[in-house]
Parts: structure tokens; sequence; C-alpha cells
């Protein structure tokens, strides 16, 4: 149990009556699912969202729960099926769920939802280990022309970002997606041990996952796919090294369908408060998050765009069959 | 012996009041979360992060370490007493000694087990302190086709596990194979076996397999015999303490475990699970009671408990030295460390040595303190089994049924655990061993994926599995394991003809 000193309580009661007395709540109540088991990025990305909207007055009270499951297959059936018109209820998802829908033939799609906003995206990276002869995005361009299933790509689950960037990067290289050897590791950094002992051609992953081994020399870094260099480290994109791929794993919200436009209007601006509140920006140095924050009719029209391409690759890489 | 004065700073910083405190808040909440089926230590962590988030780092961490040991002790103790193992990795535990409090011997049970996990925890921190660096290194050395080489002798020993008829055994083992081709296949991205419900694209969990076949089945097989023939249960039979005798018989078992133990929780890929099932094994081949197992031998119990409790340690390896996860406690401790801003991996000892000799110190101070907190409890947990079958049944169900909702809070799950439990009786009933069937859930997909692995960077030449020196001195294991017993029969025979 955890009991509140009562200067402490005394002070949040005061603190939240003050609130009240200048700005009534734009949202008073929300829920949030992160359709995945704790731990992951989705569920981070739903509990710094209760923090900070907790934390800043923004929202009286955040409440979060996992519905885990099938790559969020599970999650979104469940609101679009469940919760349909409760303008207090957020899913948090991503990239990745666009994947797995598509692969998982999964009878809801991201078209029921009602898209919010885009809120971080982390760039992928391209490594090598140490002793590879590939120093350069050329040479992985070359040996990957020669012949993509020699070239043996680590990376995180079958369908997914890490896949999907594979798949761009051979096609955009001019060699031939349906041959890529990609092999899918569970998470938790099995791909990396791969890479790290030299099992494989080359690991792509989110920068985060290479990041303290690049910085340490044990990895070389090829490229991010990201638009811009992060800042703050060496990073060069793909673009700058004449392959034209930009591919971020995004994170994003989206409430059920069928909710009022005003409710809509309500959700959106308290997260736009919310991303704009410097306790957003604290949490996104943190986690190493690249604010990528979109919303509106914006990020309807991102979502379609984004949903073509993912569907086109997963074909291609003979994932979905269309 | 410079780590050792690093492991001295360490202690100053792990004996300071709050830190011990929050060690101790760690093990408590761990030994909870142990002993509930379903919730395991990577939820508490959790749950915990955002309540962690304005403490200080140390503190945290240290916690969060404690709830980590802690769940490997309480699993231990409700896996003894009522049959139901709290953690996947405290099932090889269940075999032998749930058998012993069944004979009454549930205090040796319990105490065997607490003060082997403390010896194994003791010595793999040790290991942890001294060889993290070197270990490290043949830990990424290690690819698929050695991994699936590890798989191949798990198998191997798996037999351990079948009881009298191997018939009956290998069937059960299929059975649990079967279950693991259900869901997502991992290396093309296609569900298999799912029948299009969403709940199955995640493969069967463990321990609903485990917590259904062996307490929802044991339920209802105690249920169906009762009036037929009533079990008399005694509470405690002989002393309530080791004798002189278990001492004798379990410090080896111990030492072995930790052995098997650490190494294998130190790889990627090595689990918690394949230690203890190669621990009992052992055990069961090289026991000087052979007619004890299957009846409760206390070196089940000693080997296993000290194997999960010293590979919880061996994960620590990889997570503090590359930043590589690699069990879900694992990566919620990772999150942990990069909620403030710390980034395990090479630079981690250099960047932090307070924080991380600090960390050590006070995985040597929970693993005291659990000893402490379990030992004097052994007499109230024996009591347990004094409660009246039917009550105490009745709650078992309750409690195995809350475990998994509250770890997957689905109707689905509901409907599996109640078909396994269906299962585990009629295998009861019909004498089928159990153990082997979660031992094919877990080790199946393994060495599926990980074969495929090496097939798929081997570009499909199968001799990738002899090239590689671990993995072709494992098969070698392996083989050997498997002749080794009908050759010295033979060579038995042969004897007996000459004379």
């Amino acid at each position: 149990m955890i009991h509140f000193r009562p200067s402490l309580s005394r002070t949040l009661i005061v603190a939240a009556t003050a609130l009240f007395a200048t700005s009534a709540f734009a949202q008073s109540e929300l829920k949030l699912m992160a359709p995945a088991a704790p731990g992951g990025g989705w569920d981070q990305t739903a509990r710094s969202m209760q923090q900070v909207l907790m934390q800043s007055g923004l929202t009286k009270s955040v409440q979060v729960t996992n519905v885990p499951g099938a790559g969020g297959s599970i999650g979104i059936a469940q609101l679009v099926n469940n919760s349909k018109g409760d303008g207090n209820q957020l899913m948090v998802n991503g990239f990745v769920m666009m994947g797995a829908l598509l692969t998982n033939k999964s009878p809801v799609t991201l078209e029921q939802v009602t898209p919010i906003a885009r809120l971080t995206a982390e760039a992928e990276a391209i490594v090598v280990p140490l002793n590879s002869p590939i120093k350069s995005v050329q040479d992985l361009v070359t040996a990957i022309k020669a012949d993509p299933s020699k070239v043996r790509w680590a990376g995180g689950s079958a369908g997914g970002v890490d896949h999907i960037a594979a798949g761009l990067f051979a096609k955009t290289a001019g060699a031939d997606p349906t041959k890529i050897n990609y092999i899918p590791f569970s998470g938790g950094g099995e791909a990396l041990a791969a890479i790290l002992g030299g099992k494989v051609t080359a690991g792509i992953s989110g920068l985060g996952e290479f990041e303290s081994q690049i910085k340490a020399g044990k990895l070389r870094l090829i490229a991010v796919t990201a638009p811009t260099q992060r800042e703050g480290m060496a990073t060069p994109t793909l673009k700058d090294q004449g392959v034209d791929l930009e591919i971020t794993n995004w994170r994003s919200v989206v409430a059920p369908p069928g909710i009022s436009a005003d409710q809509k209007k309500t959700l959106t601006e308290t997260i736009d408060k919310m991303v704009k509140s410097p306790a957003w920006q604290e949490v996104l140095k943190q986690k190493g998050w690249d604010d990528a924050y979109l919303s509106g009719d914006e990020f309807a029209a991102f979502l379609k765009a984004e949903n073509d391409r993912v569907h086109e690759v997963l074909t291609s890489i003979g994932l979905v069959k269309s | 012996m410079e780590a050792f004065t690093s492991l001295a700073s360490g202690l100053s910083v792990a004996i300071q009041p709050m830190n011990l405190l929050f060690a101790l808040i760690g093990v408590l909440l761990g030994t909870a979360v142990g002993v509930l089926p379903g919730i395991g230590p990577a939820l508490t962590v959790a749950l915990l992060l955002p309540i962690t988030f304005k403490l200080d780092p140390a503190g945290s961490i240290i916690m969060f370490a404690g709830i980590y040991y802690g769940g490997m002790y309480g699993g231990s103790t409700t896996a003894i007493l009522i049959n139901t193992p709290g953690e996947s990795a405290s099932m090889a535990t269940a075999l032998e000694g749930n058998l012993m409090a069944k004979a009454g011997r549930g205090g040796p049970a319990l105490a065997t087990s607490a003060i082997g996990s403390f010896v194994a925890g003791t010595i793999a921190t040790l290991g942890l302190t001294l060889l993290a660096p070197y270990l490290v290194e043949v830990a990424v050395s290690f690819g698929p086709e050695d991994y699936f080489a590890l798989m191949v002798v798990a198998f191997v020993t798996v037999s351990a596990t079948f009881g009298d008829s191997p018939v009956r055994g290998l069937t059960s083992l299929f059975i649990g194979l079967l279950l693991g081709l259900i869901g997502i296949d991992i290396l093309s991205g296609q569900s298999r076996l799912s029948f299009g419900v969403p709940e199955l694209y995640d493969n069967v969990e463990v321990t609903t397999l485990a917590v259904g076949l062996f307490a929802v089945g044991e339920a209802l097989y105690v249920a169906s015999r009762r009036h037929i023939h009533e079990e008399k249960l005694e509470a405690v039979r002989g002393s309530l303490w080791m004798t002189k005798e278990d001492w004798k018989r379990s410090w080896k078992p111990w030492l072995r475990g930790t052995a098997f133990g650490f190494p294998i929780g130190a790889l990627p890929a090595g689990g918690a699970e394949i230690p203890t099932f190669l621990s009992y094994a052992t055990e069961k081949r090289l026991t000087k009671h052979p007619d004890e197992f299957g009846k409760g031998a206390i070196e089940g119990v000693a080997g296993p408990e000290a194997a999960n409790n010293a590979s919880a340690a061996g994960t620590l390896v990889p997570l503090l030295t590359l930043g590589l996860p690699t069990s879900a406690t694992a990566a919620m401790m990772l999150a942990g460390f990069q909620q403030y801003g710390l980034n395990p991996g090479p630079l981690l000892f250099a960047e932090q040595p307070a924080l991380v000799w600090g960390l050590i110190a006070s995985l040597f101070i929970a693993n005291a303190m659990l000893l402490v907190l379990n030992l004097p409890l052994v007499g109230l947990w024996v009591k347990l089994l004094a409660i009246p079958q039917p009550w105490l049944y009745a709650g078992i169900l309750v409690f195995a049924t809350m475990g998994t909702i509250a770890a997957n809070p689905s109707p689905v799950e509901l409907i599996m655990l109640t078909i396994f439990g269906v299962l585990g009786f009629l295998m009861r009933r019909f004498d089928f061993p159990i153990a082997p069937v979660v031992v094919g859930l877990i080790l199946g997909p393994i060495a599926e994926s990980q074969l495929r692995r090496a097939l798929s960077i081997s570009l499909g030449d199968p001799m990738v599995l002899l090239q590689s020196p671990i993995s072709a001195t494992l098969l070698g294991i392996a083989v050997i394991a498997l002749i080794a017993p009908f050759a010295l029969k033979n060579l038995g025979r042969f004897k007996a003809v000459e004379d």
C-alpha cells in the first residue's frame, strides 16, 4: 500500500482544485488501451502518455489496459466491436500493427478506426559486424544485387517493420525482394547476439536496440532509414548515401469508430496539448523517440498511404497473398 | 582482484538503509507473485515501472532484482505443496517435490529448495561478478545451429521424465510438440493450426498448459477418486527439517544444478526451463536411490531448484554486459534502466560502476533475505496440506483460474485451461506422464526455429550442424547419452556370459 503523506495529498487536492477553477479538464477521464503485453513499445507509449496527461493536469484520470495478442489484432478487434462511439477511449498502435493485420488476414482493419494523431517515430538502423567486409551502403547494395539470398539479414518478427525495411531496401537497391534471406528472431536481443557473433551479414532493427553497441564500437552502423540524422550522433541516412528509401517505426493513437465530431475534436485537442507539454518532450528525450506529431486529416492520409505501401511490400516478399 | 574491490564498494551502496528496504520490498513482492500461477515477475516489474519513475535509480533497480529472485523462490513453494508450478521454471520441481509433500516430507522439500536456491543464487552471483566479461564472449558465439544441438541434448534427456513406459512417455511428448505448432510460425509469419482464432496466434501459453495439466488435472483426479479410495495426506512425517541424510543427498545436486543453470541462463536464448530439465535428468541418472524417483526423491527437488535460481543470475550476464535482455523480466529491467537514461551495454560497467556493483551486491543481500524469510515459513506452509482435501483443491482451482485470467484476460484462455485440465485428468487416469507434454511445448518451437534459422544462414546446407565446434560437441554428447545406457546394458550381459 502506498500512503500519501497528508501534506502531499493536501497539496495535490489544492493543486487539483486550482486547476479546476481556472480551466476545466478538456477530458476528465480517458481509457488508454495498449494492444500488447506490458513492457513493449506500445505499452511504454501508453504508460508515458498516462504519466504526462495526469501530471500536466490535462486529464483527471487515465486508465491503461493491456490487451495482448497477435500483433495488436485482438486489441483492435476489441476497440472496433466493444467501444463503438466511446469518446473516452483511445488505443495506441503503430506501423507494426499494419503488417500484423495484413498477414493475419484480420477481419478488422485500420480503416474502421478514427485516426487521432501520430506521436513518435523510431529510425531503423542497418548495422554489420565489425569484421565485415561491408563498409558502406554501396557495398551492401552491391552484395544484395549480386545475390540477394547471400545477404543474411537478422531482425525482428516476420512481417514486422524490420522485415519490411529489408524488403524495401532490396527493392530500392534493384534486387529481387522475393529472394531476400531474412531471418526473424524473437525480440529481446537474440538478433543482436547473432549480429555480434558474426552469424549474419547485416542486422536491421530500431536504432535504440543497437545504440549502445554502436557507441561502444562493437557494431558498425551503415545507415539509418530516417529522413534526417539523429542529433548528437553520427547517423548517415540512406538518402545521403544514394538509396532513396525512408521508413520509420511510427506509433500513433486512434479512437473507436462512430464517435461524434465533437468527441473527436476534444480528443485531438487533449493529445495536441499533451504533445506540446514540456513533460512529453522530456519523455521523448529519455526514451530516444523522435517527435513525429501529425494529426487530423493529414494523419488520416498518411495512414492510408502507409497501409498501401506495407501491403505492396508484404505482397512482394510473399507474406501476403493478394 | 579488481572485481572484489568493486564488489565491496557495491556492498556499501546496497547496505544503505533505503536500498535495503527496496530489496526487502522486492523480495516480498517477488515471492508473492511467484506463488500466484500466471502472474510472473515480468508483469510485476512492468506494473511498477511507472510508479518507480520518481525514485532513485539504484533503489528501484535493486528492487526489480529482488522481485526477480523472489519470483524464482515463490514459484517453487506452490509447485511442491499443491503441484501448481507458479512459473514454468518450477515445473521440474513439482515432479518430485509434490510427491515428497504427499509423503509427509514437504518440510525437507521446501528446505532443500530454499537452501539450494540460496547456494545456487550465491554461487551464480559470484560467477556474475567474476566471469561476466568472459562468459558473454562465449554466449554471443552461440549460433542457431548450436542452440539446436543444445535442444537435441535436452530432448535426449527428456526421457528421464517418462516414468515406466517409454511408449506412453513419447505419446505425451508428441502431444506437447503438436501443441507447440499452434500459432504464428516465427520464421514465416504465417499462422498454423489456429483455425482463425486470434488468441491462438500467439502460441499456447506454457503456464496455461502447466497449470491446466498439473493443478486442474490433479484436482479433477482427486475428486474422481474420492469415493473409491480416500488418499490420506499426512502433513508431516518425521522431521520438519532436513536430516543429515537429506543434506548429504542435496549438496551435490545443488552444485550440479548451478553448473547447468548459470551458463545456460547466460545464453541469449537459453532460458530457465532447459537447465531445470537437464538437472532433473542428471540427478535421476546419478542418484544412489533410483527407486525413490517417482515417489519423491530429494535430489529431484534440490537440483532443478538450484538450476532455476542460477539461471536467473545468468540472465543478468548478457543484460549488464551487452544490454541483451534474454527473459521477459530482463527485458522489463532493461526498460527500467532506460527510464533513467542508463543504457546497459558494454559501457555500463565503466560509466555507472556504483549502480552496477550496487545491483550485484544487492543480489547477494536479496538472496540472504529470501533464505531468512523462507526457512521459518516452511512450518507454516506445510500446514496448508492439513486443510481438508475438498477445500484445498477448491482453493487450488480458484487460484489457478485467477492466475490465468490475470495473465491473459480472455475467455479463450479459460477454455484452454479447462481443456488442458480434462486432458491432465485423463492422462492421470490412464497413466500417461504429464511433464513430457510441457517439455514438448517448450522445446519443440525453439528447436524448430533454431534449426530453420541455421539452415537459412547456411543456405540450406545441413553440414553446418557438424561444422560448428560447439554444435558438433553437443550432438556428440547427445549421441553418447542416447547409446550409453544400451551399450552398458549389453556390456553387462557379456560379462554375465563370461562368468
